[in-house]
């Protein structure tokens, strides 16, 4: 049996497609099997990040309403023979489906697969509840905003009374604003949130390069975010990775730069 | 008959119950007991000798009022009356401000906690949570969402916290804004008060001068 994992975070735009596509491909990639599931019905793009748009047959609500078979509807992914998704469908809305038809999904999905990654949509209403039927753990995503962390706040306070443990992870960190000062640091983030810290991840451009592209920015080891992702992944299998450090390793050239006061 | 009844009728193991409404004028409830007993449940009344129970609910009856409903129903002479009882009287929570309620957790963003009398939370209050009581608001933890104390118009009711950094404070009715109308920078545990219908805020240390209350020391 495995495990199913929500990853919402109540704001849009925080990295939840991005983060599910990734952590997905990162636990395919420690060679876990893995079925990625996009709740985000009527606004799906799990499928988008992946690559997989093309391949699209049938989708969750098709498997609800019984036109297909579960294992129809999967869709087979281009890199790893152990990684499958679930797709979303794009012309209905939330409303179509219940909690209990999602839970019944996933609870099939789980004996299958190692880890089911539901990507959830924005918000706390039918689709959140939705999402968070059939999940065991959640990880929350949030953005060093203030906004940001507020709805994660109510997010995690909505998985507590569902009784769905949840851990943190703060997207798109950018190094030089908090020191600066002008972003939130994980330390302030973590203090009112109060769940485990399950990783930081860097901003990173690569990340909206790739996810143009079809191609999850795991897949590309040269990008920090790609590293931050791995790590979360490793993580998530128990373990013990110790933070990435927000700055960049600097040479020589750039720490004697920066002793001039020019880097 | 009135159109609504206030006399409930129940039977149990030990005999019958009679649940008296606690809302109603009680000459109301006197007629309708008459009128129960003489007309509309005779066949329930009649026979062997039963055992009666009156429950008055929240209602404060006094011993002439429930010696009135003793005689009603002694009139049949198949029921015997062995007691006549109000629910266990209940402290009157909005005025007894120590009546004090112990909670453990966070309160997070769009959560509320809610008690009549005091509070003590362990634990944060987040922004967006709320906390709101007719008396006093402990906070062992950060205070960064909203507390009303003394809802009900104690205005001598304080807002304490480990860390008081709220999105708003209230007490009665007074409505204060950190950290426009104050700001504290300590980090030591302050509480917020009303003086002369505006707000302040001080140092734990200094809540003895608003609140005299001598200290007994006993040997």
């Amino acid at each position: 049996m495995g495990e199913a994992i929500v990853i919402t975070s109540g704001k849009g735009g925080v990295g939840k497609t991005t983060t599910s596509a990734n952590l997905g491909t990162a636990l395919a990639l420690l060679g876990k099997k893995v079925c990625m599931v996009d709740t985000d019905i009527g606004l799906r793009n799990l499928d988008v990040v992946m690559g997989l748009e093309n391949r699209i047959i049938y989708d969750l609500i098709d498997v609800a309403e019984g036109r297909c078979r579960l294992n129809q509807a999967l869709v087979k992914d281009k890199r790893f023979d152990e990684l499958y998704m679930l797709p979303a469908a794009q012309t209905k809305d939330k409303h179509d489906i219940d909690p209990e038809q999602v839970r019944d999904i996933i609870l099939e999905l789980k004996k299958d697969y190692d880890y089911v990654i539901i990507d959830c949509p924005a918000g706390i209403e039918q689709g959140f509840r939705n999402a968070v039927a059939g999940a065991d753990r959640a990880i929350v995503v949030t953005t060093p905003e203030n906004a940001a962390v507020r709805d994660a706040d109510r997010v995690i306070g909505l998985l507590e009374q569902s009784q769905v443990p949840a851990r943190l992870v703060i997207n798109r960190i950018r190094a030089n604003m908090v020191r600066s000062g002008e972003m939130l640091d994980i330390d302030e983030i973590c203090q009112v949130l109060a769940v485990d810290l399950l990783g930081i991840v860097p901003d990173d451009e690569k990340v909206i390069r790739a996810a143009n592209a079809g191609e999850p920015t795991v897949m590309d080891p040269s990008s920090r975010a790609a590293i931050a992702y791995r790590n979360i992944a490793r993580r998530m299998l128990g373990d013990m990775v110790p933070l990435m450090p927000l700055e960049e390793k600097s040479g020589v050239i750039k720490r004697f730069r920066k002793f001039l006061g020019i880097g | 008959m009135t159109d609504k009844q206030h006399i409930t009728i129940k039977g149990v193991k030990e005999g019958l119950v009679f649940l008296l409404d606690d809302k109603c004028e009680f000459s109301a409830l006197l007629d309708e007991l008459q009128f129960k007993l003489e007309k509309s449940h005779q066949q329930l009344l009649t026979g062997p000798i039963v055992h009666v129970h009156v429950k008055l609910g929240a209602r404060q009856a006094s011993e002439e009022e429930k010696e009135s409903i003793k005689a009603a129903i002694r009139q049949r002479g198949n029921l015997l009356v062995q007691s006549v009882e109000s629910d266990v009287p209940q402290e009157p929570e909005g005025e007894n401000p120590h009546n004090l309620k112990v909670h453990t957790g966070i309160i997070r963003s769009g959560q509320t906690l809610e008690h009549n009398g005091s509070l003590l939370l362990m634990g944060d209050v987040n922004p967006g949570g709320t906390l709101l009581c007719t008396g006093d608001i402990y906070v062992l933890g950060a205070l960064r969402g909203l507390a009303h104390a003394g809802m009900q118009g104690r205005e001598e009711s304080i807002i304490a916290a480990s860390l008081m950094r709220p999105t708003q404070l209230r007490i009665g009715e007074v409505i204060s804004r950190p950290p426009d109308e104050w700001m504290s920078g300590d980090a030591a545990m302050e509480f917020a008060y009303l003086s002369e219908g505006v707000m302040k805020i001080d140092k734990m240390t200094q809540l003895h001068r608003l609140r005299i209350q001598p200290v007994v020391f006993k040997a």
